[in-house]
């Protein structure tokens, strides 16, 4: 029973970490926080479902097919409604992601309205295998770590030896300096949304199979994501993975004991947390310069 | 012209006898408006007012002290259900159990500005956002709050026998603690309080060094801004009459904060201007956006080429999405910056 709750936990919580290291990256680059990824994600995978459904294309394709869009509409975002925006605040930057937020959710809602759908995976839920006596893990959870395990290793290597990593990281600590040092810091900007966008849809069509897909399904993911994120100081990817997994966990085993208080236990220990360490678990705190 | 000679000059309330004057025809219209427009559309009138008074409020913790919160529809809760709940069960008059609320309100106000002070950007709005979620949810699946259902609020008896029933015997209520209200807000910037709260949106640290005690500053802000949201909530439980948790979500602080960037961060009536276009969009022109002249017409066209027709109220929101944005990218002070420029431009006029 408790090694199915852990298992349980850890699944959903390598999960919102998937989707927590969408908001990372583009944190890590622009230090804008983006609370337009879950909808972003959320139109993603809208477009994913219209392929399955309308169109009836194999999986493979309508994967791919979202992955494209993923990635234009991530740069659209970026070069549309960010690059305009000369010199904003830190508040300002929040109101332009909260306000393509609502347009994305209102463009879906538009297209397909608010009922709720059906999405599938080829990995099912009822296909199980017991790993330990009582330990039981389905094919959905497997391709959670198989995904999650990947892109870490990726994103390890991407950052540490790839020129573009180099320079997403140089962009990040100073932009004036980066720019000076030769480093298109629009194409880095550009690169990071498409690339953040396409990590969000893959993460969000795991949700989709795990519930079902409208307009507000991101919503709740990306609050708990972006919670996880906040716990492994929004800076450092494994960071991230770790504050997704503690999150998962004691979401699940809150859940188990007292059913009603699951949501907000995410946000109380993120509250707890923060009072604590003010930039996260994981990150170093940075003092400001005056 | 415009030289101010000295101190008092600086924080009088009305600066010259022309606001004065203005100020007063603006006060007299308002106050005659019933005379002028249908009773329908007092409801609408009311929300106005009563999102202006959270607007304000605000725009104390976000424009002028610089931190930023969405969970402000947590304390907007926090009024509406205490209002009505210390009326209904301790029997409280309404003119005791509305400031009543607000200080519970400000109490909470004051707790979530303790974890603001050692929180910036990113982290301060995940800690507030959490804040106004969990307050949802306690209220949400409490019994006493009256849980899923909502409560029924109780007549709004304001003493000496006057039972409020209509919009209009509620919009003078509600005008004059609006009025009350924005004129308190525009006092307290205008006093040390105030300085120190813009001084530490200006730079905490420089602020520090001068002498501002940033912890009772930031958690002053914070219950300032709360008390006015929570007699805003108050308000708001009896403009609907009736009412359940389901409207105090995390689309509704995002709202708020919309009403303050659109209007105009870091001025009164910048609040003011933003509660009102965005209450009225919202509430009015969007709702109907189908019988809208010409619009409504192509639009439903355009939804049944490629959207749908059942969607189309989610029109509003992508408005709403466009207007943020655009503010931001256009106009970072708001309609408060739209009126600036247009004052200075017919100040020198025709030159």
């Amino acid at each position: 029973m408790f090694g199915q709750l852990i298992m349980e936990g850890l699944a959903i919580g390598i999960c919102y970490a998937l989707f927590g290291i969408a908001v990372v990256i583009i944190y890590k680059t622009s230090e804008v926080v983006n609370f337009a990824q879950g909808e972003m994600a959320m139109l993603s995978t809208f477009v994913a479902f219209q392929i399955l459904t309308i169109y009836q294309w194999p999986f493979w394709m309508a994967f791919i097919g979202t992955m494209i869009f993923a990635v234009l509409l991530g740069i659209f975002i970026e070069f549309a409604f960010l690059r305009p925006a000369k010199d904003p605040s830190l508040l300002g930057l929040i109101v332009i992601t909260l306000g393509a937020e609502m347009l994305l959710m209102g463009v879906a809602g538009w297209k397909w309205g608010a009922e709720q759908k059906e999405f599938s995976l080829p990995f099912s839920f009822s296909n199980t295998h017991e790993l330990f006596k009582g330990v039981i893990i389905n094919d959905w959870t497997i391709a959670v770590f198989i995904t999650a395990a990947f892109l870490m290793i990726f994103l390890f290597l991407f950052f540490r030896y790839t020129k573009l990593g180099v320079a997403m990281r140089a962009t990040q600590q100073n932009q004036h300096a980066a720019r000076i040092m030769g480093i298109r810091v629009e194409r880095v900007f550009s690169f990071a949304w498409g690339f953040s966008s396409m990590i969000g849809a893959i993460a969000a069509m795991f949700f989709a199979a795990r519930s079902t897909v409208d307009p507000a399904f991101m919503m709740e993911p990306f609050l708990r994501a972006f919670a996880a994120a906040v716990l492994g100081g929004l800076m450092s990817i494994p960071g991230v993975v770790i504050g997704g997994a503690i999150l998962g966990l004691l979401e699940n085993m809150f859940g188990y004991f007292w059913p009603e208080w699951k949501p907000i236990v995410a946000f109380l220990v993120i509250i707890v947390v923060l009072c604590i360490r003010p930039s996260g678990l994981f990150a170093k705190h940075y003092v400001k310069k005056v | 012209m415009d030289m101010k000679r000295g101190y008092y000059e600086d924080i009088q309330l009305f600066e010259s006898n022309v606001v004065l004057f203005w100020s007063i025809s603006f006060l007299i219209f308002i106050f005659t408006l019933p005379l002028y427009v249908p009773d329908y559309h007092f409801y609408l009138l009311n929300l106005v007012l009563v999102h202006i008074i959270l607007a304000v409020g605000l725009n104390i913790l976000v424009g002028y002290t610089g931190q930023i919160s969405l969970g402000h529809a947590g304390f907007f809760a926090i009024g509406a259900y205490g209002t009505a709940l210390l009326m209904l069960k301790m029997q409280l008059p309404f003119f005791l159990a509305l400031p009543l609320a607000g200080f519970i309100a400000a109490f909470f106000g004051f707790i979530l500005g303790l974890p603001a002070l050692r929180l910036e950007g990113p982290y301060l709005s995940i800690a507030t956002l959490g804040f106004g979620l969990t307050i949802m949810q306690i209220i949400g699946h409490w019994d006493f709050f009256g849980g899923r259902t909502g409560i029924q609020v109780p007549p709004l008896d304001i003493g000496f026998g006057f039972i409020l029933k209509t919009d209009v015997s509620k919009y003078y209520l509600i005008l004059i603690i609006t009025i009350l209200l924005v004129i308190a807000a525009r006092n307290i910037m205008k006093t040390r309080v105030g300085r120190a709260f813009v001084a530490i949106r200006d730079s905490d640290i420089a602020a520090e060094v001068i002498g501002v005690n940033l912890t009772a500053y930031k958690t002053l802000s914070f219950a300032v801004s709360a008390f006015y949201a929570g007699i805003a909530g108050g308000l708001f439980g009896f403009v609907l009459g009736y009412f359940n948790p389901e409207p105090f979500n995390l689309i509704l602080s995002i709202i708020f904060l919309v009403m303050v960037v659109v209007g105009g961060l870091g001025s009164i009536l910048g609040g003011i201007l933003g509660a009102s276009l965005i209450t009225i969009l919202q509430f009015s022109l969007l709702k109907n956006i189908k019988e809208m002249p010409y619009i409504g017409d192509f639009l439903v066209a355009v939804s049944n080429r490629w959207f749908t027709v059942v969607g189309l109220e989610n029109f509003g929101s992508i408005v709403l999405g466009l207007i943020m944005i655009g503010i931001v990218i256009f106009e970072p002070l708001g309609m408060y910056g739209v009126w600036l420029r247009i004052k200075k431009y017919w100040r020198t006029w025709p030159f």
